[in-house]
Parts: structure tokens; C-alpha cells; sequence
């Protein structure tokens, strides 16, 4: 027990203790250096954001979740190449070569058509590939966890899932998420 | 401009986000404490994002300059975490 004794810690010497260890303990908080991602999307364009995020804060040390649930599995699918493709309809923000209206990009091929324009745009530019993001990120021990209920929904196994992918469900998710400062739903 | 000697160079020339944070992110954990990476991008985001992350992993940016070509140069000391 302490005991009431004749000192001269004044309530500003207390103050700035009590400070200085708050400012330390935020430096040491570990939820600082966690992130967790929902990964929700299953276009070649939605693709990007979450696997650029989570790289990004590999690189700067983070541990990092990233949570592919519906048609985020596409992804981390053996199949991707064929599965993310990026749709001009009803997306008037997608750059056109020339100005389309609504009803064109609705004709059959278009899909096709866009998906093969995007990923040219992107090899021109040099930017990675879904494939080179996601090698990336399980070499930097980002844990890419693919959700096992929208996997039995769509009738998907574990064998088809690239090597590395690991399976859980939303309270997998929430036990990270609770932990890390950066969440995300993309 | 001052004279600094690295001990690596990392060309990440060409690449576009996240590849060069990346890369730097690889690099660097094979440097040791005090020791210098030297990057070249040509990534304008890049401009921005090694300060962000130099301050994100404790690392110090030492210096950075735009060279002829739209080549930006970064000096960053690794600093180990205690």
C-alpha cells in the first residue's frame, strides 16, 4: 500500500507521467500495425484495391487479412484469368476510346471487349497483374482467407483456390478486424 | 545536392504503385541498422508514398530529388526497431 508521504510530486508532475506513458503506449499499440480487408468484388477493376492495400502495408510491416467473401473469391481462384473481367455497362465511368451509348455497351462481346482493353491499359502502364499481387502478398505473409460459406454457396472446393489461400468465416474475419486499426470493405 | 553512398540500389523504375514500396519493403529487411537503400522510381506517387512509409516503418528518409527524366532518387536509412 502506498502510503500519503511527505513528497513533492505536485498534480503537473503527475500529469506529465501519466502523458508520457500514454505517448509511449500508442507507439507500442500493435493494432497499428494490422490491417483487415473484406474483400467483396469479383470484377477485373475491383480486384486491384484490396490486393494494392494489402501488399502496400505488408511492405511497411503490417500484418494484413484480407478476407474474400462472394465474389472477392474470384480473386484467389485457379481461375481468375478467366473470372475477373470488368463490364462497360451501367460503369460511365469507364474510359471508352470513344463515347458509347448505354445500349452499345450492352451488346454481346462488349464484356469481353472491355476486359481485353483494361488489361491491355494496364500492361502499356506496367502495372503487377492480379497474379503478381496475389504471389506478392502470400510471399509477404498477407493471409489471403477465402470464405467458406460463400464457397459452399457457389460450389467451390479448397482445390480450387491458388496454393496458399487459407478458409474461414466471419468470426475469422472479426478477430482480426478487432485487432487492427485499418479495416476495409472493398 | 549532398553526397551519400549507399549500400544498395534498388531500380524500380517503370513500376507503378504498390510495386515499388514493395520492392523497397523486400529490400530493405536485408539491410542492417544504419545501412543506406537507395531507390530510383519513376512512380509520381512515389513522390509522396516513401515518405509515408519511410514514417510508417521508422526508417528515415534521409533525402530525396527529381534527377533529369522524371527519375526520382531516395536515400533511406534503415532504422531498427527496438
Amino acid at each position: 500500500m502506498l502510503e500519503a508521504q511527505e513528497t513533492n510530486i505536485t498534480e503537473e508532475t503527475v500529469r506529465t507521467i501519466v502523458r508520457e506513458e500514454i505517448e509511449r503506449a500508442f507507439k507500442k499499440d500493435p493494432a497499428k500495425k494490422r490491417m483487415a480487408i473484406v474483400a467483396s468484388k469479383g470484377s477485373l477493376d475491383w480486384a486491384y484495391p484490396p490486393l494494392i492495400l494489402a501488399t502496400a502495408g505488408a511492405a511497411a510491416g503490417m500484418e494484413v487479412s484480407v478476407f474474400h467473401t462472394f465474389y472477392g473469391l474470384n480473386a484467389i481462384h485457379k481461375d481468375y484469368e478467366k473470372l475477373l473481367k470488368v463490364s462497360p455497362v451501367a460503369n460511365p465511368g469507364m474510359p471508352m476510346p470513344v463515347p458509347m451509348p448505354d445500349i452499345v455497351t450492352a451488346l454481346p462481346g462488349m464484356t469481353s471487349f472491355a476486359t481485353g482493353m483494361m488489361k491491355g491499359m494496364f500492361k502499356k502502364k506496367n502495372v503487377a497483374t492480379i497474379s503478381e499481387l496475389t504471389e506478392v502478398a502470400l510471399e509477404m505473409d498477407v493471409n489471403l482467407i477465402a470464405c467458406q460459406m460463400t464457397m459452399d454457396v457457389f460450389g467451390y472446393e479448397e482445390k480450387d483456390f491458388i496454393e496458399g489461400v487459407q478458409f474461414g468465416g466471419a468470426a475469422a474475419f472479426l478477430s482480426e478486424a478487432r485487432k487492427s486499426h485499418v479495416t476495409l470493405f472493398v | 545536392m549532398p553526397d551519400i553512398q549507399e549500400h544498395r540500389l534498388l531500380d524500380a523504375r517503370g513500376l507503378l504503385c504498390p510495386m515499388p514500396v514493395v520492392k523497397a519493403g523486400k529490400e530493405i529487411k536485408s539491410l542492417a541498422d544504419g545501412e543506406i537503400l537507395k531507390i530510383l522510381a519513376t512512380d509520381r506517387g512515389s513522390i509522396v508514398d516513401f515518405p509515408a512509409w519511410a514514417d510508417d516503418t521508422g526508417n528515415e528518409l534521409m533525402e530525396w530529388h527529381e534527377q533529369e527524366g522524371g527519375v526520382f532518387v531516395f536515400f533511406i536509412k534503415k532504422v531498427e526497431e527496438d
